[in-house]
This record gives C-alpha cells, structure tokens and sequence, in this order.
C-alpha cells in the first residue's frame, strides 16, 4: 500500500470541513494477504473479552464428564454442545471459598467468580468484576467501553460492575439495543461516506465545561458522595474520548453486516421459549457490533441467579424446580431442573455458534475472542458452591487450546479469572481475596 | 426558633408593655416546650442527614415533561440506572448509586434525543421564549433568555451569571460552527442535560438563623426536597419563586407552599410514585404469567392490575381522604375490561368506578390482583411469598431467608391425597429449620389461598376443600376478611407507612437510632389525625427534621454554606 493510498491521509484535514463526504469504499486491497490484518494501517483484527452467564449450576452426575482433556464425553446436560465442543473449554471441580462470610444463596458463587471477593451479605454486590477491569484495559478505542445485554428482559439482570454501588445497567429490549447499537449514532466502517458529526466538535467543547462544574462540585462532599462525583468526572472524560472516536473515519471492517432493521419487539416474560428468542436476538445483534467494532468487551446474560425461567405446562420456575423437586435416583437428576439446564447449554451452544458464523479474516470471530462463562451454584437444590463449573470459548487469537475438560482438583475458580485477565494482556500479579486469592494461571489451555 | 417571626405581629395587638412582655414570656415558654416546631410537640433537635441523591427515572421523566412538555419527555426513555432496593425502597438506593462511564454515555445520547426535539421545527416555538434575528447565527440575547428561564428549572435555582455566559457562549460559538442557531442551543442544552449539578439533587445547608448552631436546608434545597417528596418532580416555577424570595423558609410562606402542592393535581403523581415503589411494583415490569396455566391473563392483564391499585390507592387516600387503614378493608375500587375477566363482573370499556358486594371475598388491597399475581409462582399461588410480602410491604418487617442447605423437596411430595397447598406445606411446620421463618408466613398466606396464581378466585383447589384460617400475630381468622381486619388493626400497619414516607421525603435509608423519636412522633400524630396520608405528607414537609439537617452517612460535613449560584 502506497502512501498515497493510506485512508489517513485522505482523511486529513476534513474535520475542518465537517460537511464535506467522501467516498471511501472497502477495497480487497486494505487487507493483507490472509485477510487478519488490515493492511494500509497495520491494524490487526482486535481482540475482545465477552462473558456469558446463566443459573443455577447444574447436576453433577449428569453434566460432568467423566473424561478429562480432549473429545471429553457429553453427558445429558451438556448434550447441547456437541457442536461447539471444539471450540470451549470445560472447567470442573474448582473451588469458591466463602471463608467467614455466609453463604449467601446464589449470591456468593457468581460474585467470587467475577469479582474474586466473597460478599458479606445478600445487599453486599461484588467490587469491580472482571469485565469491568479488562475494558479499562482494551474498551478505549471503540464506541462503547462494555456492552451489557440479557435475555430476561429486566433490566435488574447484570453481572456487570463498576464497583459495589455501580452497575452496568444491561440492554433487555431487542428493539433498544437495536436502536442504541446501530441508531443514529452509528456510523457504518464500511460506508461508502465518511460524515463526521459537526456537533461532536462543540458537544466536547460544552461537554469540557460541564467537566469544571464537575470537579467544583466535589469539594464540600463527604467521602463517599465524593467519590460518586469522581466516577461521573471520570465517565465525562470517557465520554470525551468517545467523542474523539466519533471523528475519526474507521476502518473498513469485512465482517461487519449490521442489521438493515430494528427487530421485532418481544413481550416481558420468562417462558424459556421467549427467553431463548430474546437471547438469540440480543446475541445476534451485541456479536454483530462486536464485530462492527463498536466494543470489544461484552456481556450476555441468559438467565438470573435465581433464574425464574418458566417450562410450558410445569408450574414451578427455574429456581423453584431446583428446591422443591426432588431428585429421581435412576435418572440421577432433578428431571425438570436438567431440563432448564439443558436449555441453558442450548443458549450456550447458540451464543458460540454465533460466533463461529461471523466470518474474520481468514477465521472466525471465536479465533478473536476469549468468552468466560460462570453460574452461580454448583447444585442449586442445597447452595452448593464447590464444583462449580465454568466454561471458556474461543481461541484468544492462539493463545489458548480448546476443546478441553479440565479438572481444577479443588483449586480456587478464581483461576479461570485471574488466567482471563493475563491472556487479555493486563499486567496482574494476582487476583482474588483471602482462600479465593491467586496468581497461578490455568496452564492446561495456555497454548 | 420559626415561631418567634410571629411574635411582633401578636405583641402589636397588647396595648401596655406588661402585656406584651406577659405573652412574649408565654409563646417563649410555649415555643421551648413545644420543641420550637410551632407546636406539633416534635423532639427537640429532629433533624435529617444531608444526601447527594442521584435523580431517579421517573423524577427525571416527570421533571423534562414539566420543563417541555409529555410529548418531548415520553419519547425518550430516562437513561438512568436501575436502583438497588434499600430500607425497603428503591428511591433510598438513589442516595448512594454511582454512575457508570457506559451510563454516562446513556444520558448523554438521551441529553442530545431531547435537545433535539426541543429546537425541532414542531416544538421550538412552543418552547423557546423568543425568536433569533438570524436562525443561520448565534443571537446571544435569545440563547440567554432560553438557557436562563429552562436552566432555573432544571438546575432547580437560578443560574448563576457565570455558569449563564458560558452556556450562551457554548450556544454562540455551537450556532456560528453549525451556521443554526437552535443546533447551537441544543448543544448548549444537552451540556445542561448530562450535567451533575441537575442529576444528582445535593443538599446545600446553611445556618439556620433561628435556630444557633443548628444548620438547614437552604431554600432551594428545602424547595427541591418538597417537590420530590410531594410530586416526584422538580420544584416548579411558582415553588421556585418561594425560594427565591426567601418565603419558603418563613413558618407561614413554607405552609402556603406545601398546601398549595398538596392542593395540587401533581400530588397525585407523588403519591403514585411513592405507592409503587412501597408496593414493589417494579417487580411487574417484568413479570409475566404463564400462558398455559393462565390464559386470559396477558402483559395488559398485569398492567391494568398495577394501575388498577394505584387507583384505589389514590382515590382512596387523596381524593376521599380516608383513614389508611380502611384500604385493606375497602371494596371500592376501580375496574378495566382486562381485569373484569380476572374479576369475573360485568363492565364497560375504559377504567370506572367499581364496588366488591357485601358477599365478595374481594376487599382490600390484598385482594387484588397485583398483590396476588406479583406474590405468586407464574403457575401457581404461593402462600409464602404472601405472607412474606405481607410483612415486609406493609409492616416494614425484615423475613430471614432460608437456610442454604435445606431440603423442600417433601413439598413436590407426588402424594395424590395431597391436594392443597395446606397440606402440601405441612413439612414447614414440622420441619425444625423451616418453621422458624415459615409460622410467621405461611398463616397469613393461607388466607389467600381461595386466589389463585393470577388473583382468580376459586372455590376448591384440585377438588379439595380450601381451609383459610390462620393467624396474624396472635390475632386468629377464619377467612380473607377476617384477615383484612387483622392488618388493618396491626399496630404495625400505620407506623410502617410512617417509616416509609419519612424515608422517602428526606431521601435515604432510617437510621435506626437516630430517626427513632421522630418516627414516634409522625405514628402518633397520624394516629391522631385519623391516619389520613396528607395531613401525614404536610406534617413530614413541614417539620423540622425535614428541613433541618445532620451529617449524613458518607460522612458529608454539615458546614456547608455556600450557594452555587
């Protein structure tokens, strides 16, 4: 690529003719050889960080194979993924450790699992969980720092937080995420027309006063108010930063098809049906901006802790099955708790499937992402947390191995995390508390 | 101490000295034994903590559609975060929510979404006060008018000349860059918008003058916390203009300004806001029955139901004034053609006026449908979620969770003979880790068990008879009715509707030491006052530990004096 074919230098010097469009179409020849690079800029395809999450655990007879490392055997509840086996690791027999905090009903397991710290009480949520600190690290450079979406269509349902007072709020409206995603404010990388926004330019010069006005307000406030002061100073200067974004033409992104319509709006309601067509919806569309490259952390949450997914015809949810059913000793299971289990890895297998359709490079998005996905119990029927299983997807752009059973022997789950946060490039020594601490990686998936 | 700003206006009347001297004695005497609140017999030193509350969805809906009207508010979902239930309300959990980067980033796209439609060709001459000479350039005099008059609204107080010659500056230099000057007034408008100053409301506290040593809101703050209380909205012009005038904190001019905004339709709103977040009615933002066991009963069904309590409430309370109490009793209510069908009667379309008959099992709020359908399984009726929301919703008691290790299994006992939930339940009685939490639940949800999953009544369940006695802290009932009577006359009831709408006006969680005397001091006057929620609401708005002021639980100081204008 010449430099007189370099997409910057065209660039340069329209933002001070805001009006001014220019006709920049996707040409074969910004990309390299094998497609994985941009190649006018040397921008290589991003690597992301995702999370997916889901209820209630599982039963252990039936979802645990009885083999370790590869082409593991798929017992009942894990059927589902037969398909997608070669792409996730299966993460079984880790440990979360309550010490001398309570064990607090589907509360303590997802907590540890994401922010590595067991939480006192029920109202006690996690510090900053894992999501949160790998998009300070990689959320910089695109439009949205974290994408949070569900499939229960409250918006209560995160697992995602800044700190213990600030969550991120999730997307639980297929047609609001829509409009969020790819609404007015999109602008399409491989658009024909590069039109920066005129306002962004005088948005960020108002934005920089209200900044002042910010910090002025801090000084008379008590610790904690000030500090919720500091993080909304702090979010402006994101903002900031996304407004800078917004004026820069991006580059021409082969796998980027964002949808030519909003969606279909769903009714509320938790049938596992609607909630299957809710998360499919919200997948498809939170994948396609990833691929868009408007984030590149994102979570999707299927089911609640203490999930209230219904089965047609069963009067009892999700949650209740898993307390008041008992358990059928030749199937060994709860047969209508294995069932929502079962639709569970379904979505799962959905959501990696997914991901192995968008096409990058000459791969997939799955060789571009790594996907943590966490419950909140083990056994659900008794809050047990030991065993809880856990999952990765994707190949980190090589830096894992997949297809994998692994068997943590009793070792903290916060291993899954704290290996996480190393293959996303940040620089931790450790992470977790008390017996949840750890800075020993899971070597088995490291390539 | 307020009551001393009456006194020369009574010395004027006495014509000798001694007189005088003899009554200024006397309302001094009275004020000191009163706890200086003008003789309501408050405790002396009441006072609430200073909060930093983030504004809630609804307060920011209500206060844009103040400011510019349904139609430019309803079109734009309010981009703040869901809170965290605290103290048994979510607007407490406003008092220490942080917000996002991603939030931010929501509240900005909404600041824009509403600036637009503001300047749009349909709205701007309904809102924006004046005409610029040029629409292609900035015009500095049109901007300020604008950004002055909304400013004052939406900061709730005058904009300072500082903060005034930036913002028309950011319009002026916005309109030349974009050659349109209402583009350039957005800008400045979103900047507004997505301002912390607007969306956390801070308290300011200053001396108080008539009370030393002692510190108060000042009299925006004071204006603001009365209009969130009272509205769930911004203080309007006319509440502003009392603050500004120093009115609103004379004894007089404060009880002018509470009685007109109780006098007012918004209280309505108020009410409604501070009853849906009581009654946990979040809950059906979400909430669905399932089809196959239910299927009349759609996402509209829930609606109506929902809406339908918060009519009762409302005409119960505000429009008849009656005792609180008597809304777990009453059989007046309203009714829609979705929930007829729940219902069983006969009606017509939209909302009417409808009475339960004497030989109705409906009567009371906890016959309702929303109590019934948002306290049960999607399938099925739960006579544990009842009771348990029974006690927490309406009489402010905290229900243990379970265990975690233990089993309920022997509730899905498949024994045919077991046909109702009575029976069913039997092992939380004879259970030792369960009876605990469940004696205390249970009783009262049996009562309820002749409705079903969705508040449908029904005779029988599986063909068995259903027997709904039980017992309401030592008060023992055959049925709903006698149920009803139990709450209504639990000492529990008013005070935890007190607790509630303290709770709620001064913005945050009770302290369980520091707001007990004045607790009793509100239960006992609504006690009084035959348990009518406005004298309630004006009693609250006008007392001292409403507006005086305390360190609050961050630790904020209390030595804060100056004025942002």
């Amino acid at each position: 690529m010449s430099k007189l074919m370099n997409r910057r230098r065209v660039l340069r010097g329209m933002l001070n003719g805001c009006a001014i469009t220019v006709g920049l179409p996707f040409l074969n020849c910004f990309l390299n050889e094998n497609g994985t690079v941009l190649a006018s800029t040397g921008a290589s395809i991003p690597f992301r960080f995702g999370t997916w999450s889901w209820g209630l655990g599982m039963s252990e007879a039936v979802f645990v194979p009885k083999k370790t490392g590869p082409n593991f055997d798929l017992p009942p509840e894990i059927a589902p993924l037969k398909d997608i086996q070669q792409h996730i690791n299966l993460f079984t027999n880790y440990k979360v450790f309550k010490d001398a905090a309570p064990n607090l009903c589907h509360h303590t397991g997802w907590v540890i699992l994401r922010s590595g710290v067991a939480p006192l009480t029920a109202a006690n949520r996690p510090g900053e969980t894992i999501d949160v600190t790998i998009a300070k690290k990689i959320g910089s450079a695109t439009r949205f720092r974290n994408l949070c979406a569900n499939a229960t269509g409250d918006v209560r349902d995160s697992f995602s937080y800044e700190n213990g007072n600030s969550v991120n709020t999730p997307e639980w409206s297929p047609i609001r995420f829509y409009q969020r995603l790819f609404g007015t404010d999109f602008q399409n990388p491989n658009a024909p027309e590069f039109k920066p926004d005129p306002r962004v330019m005088v948005r960020k010069s108002v934005l920089s006063g209200v900044m002042d006005e910010t910090k002025s307000l801090t000084k008379d406030l008590g610790a904690e108010d000030k500090a919720r002061l500091d993080q909304y100073f702090t979010g402006l200067r994101d903002l900031e930063r996304r407004f800078d974004l917004q004026l820069t033409k991006p580059e021409p992104i082969a796998a980027c098809h964002p949808p030519a319509k909003p969606p279909e709006d769903l009714p509320s309601g938790l049938d596992a049906d609607l909630v299957s067509k809710r998360h499919r919806m919200m997948t498809d569309l939170m994948l396609m901006a990833v691929a868009c490259d408007q984030a590149r952390v994102f979570n999707m949450f299927y089911a609640a802790a203490f999930s209230a997914t219904t089965k047609p015809g069963y009067d009892k949810p999700h949650h209740t099955a898993t307390h008041e059913e008992a358990v059928v000793e030749t199937q060994h299971c709860q047969p209508n708790v294995s069932w929502y289990t079962r639709r569970a890895m379904e979505e799962w297998a959905y959501y990696v499937q997914a991901l192995s359709k968008i096409k990058e490079g000459d791969g997939t998005m799955l060789d571009n992402v790594l996907v943590y996905a966490s419950t909140d119990q083990s056994f659900a029927k008794t809050h047990a947390i030991e065993g809880i299983p856990m999952f990765t997807a994707g190949r980190a752009q090589g830096r894992i191995k997949t297809g994998l059973h692994i068997d943590g022997a009793g070792t903290p789950g916060t291993r899954l995390g704290y290996t996480s946060m190393k293959l996303m490039g940040l620089d931790v020594p450790s992470w977790g508390d008390q017996s949840n601490h750890t800075s020993k990686e899971i070597g088995e998936i490291l390539a | 101490m307020r009551g001393a700003r009456v006194a020369p206006v009574a010395l004027a009347t006495f014509a000798t000295a001694r007189a005088a001297l003899a009554v200024a004695v006397a309302l001094v005497l009275f004020f000191v034994l009163a706890g200086c609140t003008g003789g309501t017999g408050e405790p002396e030193g009441s006072a609430s903590p200073m909060r930093v509350r983030l504004m809630t969805g609804k307060q920011y809906s209500a206060t844009l559609a103040y400011i510019f009207g349904d139609d430019v508010s309803d079109a734009v979902p309010a981009p703040l975060p869901p809170l965290a239930r605290t103290g048994g309300l979510l607007a407490s959990g406003a008092a220490s929510i942080g917000v996002t980067s991603d939030q931010i980033q929501q509240i900005q796209q909404a600041a824009a979404a509403v600036a637009a439609r503001v300047v749009d060709e349909e709205h701007r001459d309904f809102l924006i006060p004046c005409k610029p000479a040029d629409e292609k350039a900035a015009d500095a005099p049109c901007a300020k008018m604008f950004l002055q008059q909304t400013g004052r609204l939406w900061y709730r107080r005058p904009v300072d000349d500082a903060r005034l010659a930036k913002l028309v500056k950011h319009a002026g230099e916005a309109a030349d860059e974009l050659k349109d000057f209402y583009a350039g007034l957005a800008v400045a408008l979103e900047g507004m918008l997505v301002s912390p100053d607007a969306l956390f409301i801070m308290d300011v506290a200053e001396p108080d003058p008539d009370h030393p040593g002692h510190r108060r809101l000042d009299a925006y703050s004071l204006a603001a916390r009365l209009s969130f209380f009272l509205w769930n909205a911004a203080p309007d012009d006319a509440l502003l203009k009392a603050a500004e005038s120093g009115e609103l904190l004379t004894r007089k001019g404060r009880e002018r300004a509470v009685d007109a905004m109780l006098a007012s339709a918004r209280v309505e709103d108020g009410v409604r806001a501070f009853f849906d977040d009581m009654m946990g009615f979040n809950d059906f933002d979400s909430l669905a029955k399932d089809p196959k066991a239910y299927p009349t009963v759609t996402g509209a069904t829930l609606a109506d139901a929902r809406e339908q309590t918060l009519r009762t409430v409302i005409d119960h309370l505000i429009t008849k004034r009656e005792d609180y109490r008597d809304l777990f009793t009453t059989r007046a209510t309203f009714m829609s053609m979705n929930l007829a069908a729940i219902y069983g009667v006969p009606t017509v379309n939209g909302w009417v006026p409808y009475e339960f008959p004497e030989d109705s099992p409906r009567a009371g709020l906890l016959t309702q449908v929303s109590f019934l359908s948002a306290h049960a399984h999607p399938a099925r009726s739960s006579v544990t979620r009842r009771g348990k929301a029974l006690r927490e919703l309406f009489l402010c008691q905290v229900v243990p969770s379970p265990p975690p290790n233990v089993d309920f299994s022997k509730l899905d006992d498949p024994d045919p003979s077991l046909k109702t939930a009575r029976e069913r339940l039997k092992v939380h009685a004879t259970n030792a880790s369960c009876a605990g939490c469940h004696k205390i639940m249970d009783p009262m949800g049996f009562a309820l068990e002749h409705f079903d999953g969705a508040g449908q009544f029904r005779d029988t369940e599986n063909g068995a008879v259903l027997d709904t006695s039980g017992s309401l802290d030592g008060n023992a009932f055959k049925d709903i009715n006698g149920l009803n009577q139990a709450l209504h006359d639990h000492p529990s009831l008013p005070s935890c509707l007190v607790n509630r709408v303290y709770s709620y006006g001064t913005g945050g969680p009770l302290s369980v030491s520091g707001d007990k005397a004045i607790l009793a001091h509100f239960t006992e006057r609504f006690a009084k006052a035959g348990y009518k929620l406005p004298d309630l609401l004006r009693d609250i708005a006008l007392s001292n530990a409403f507006s005086e002021v305390r360190e609050g639980k961050s630790g904020r100081p209390t030595q804060v004096a100056q004025n942002s204008n």
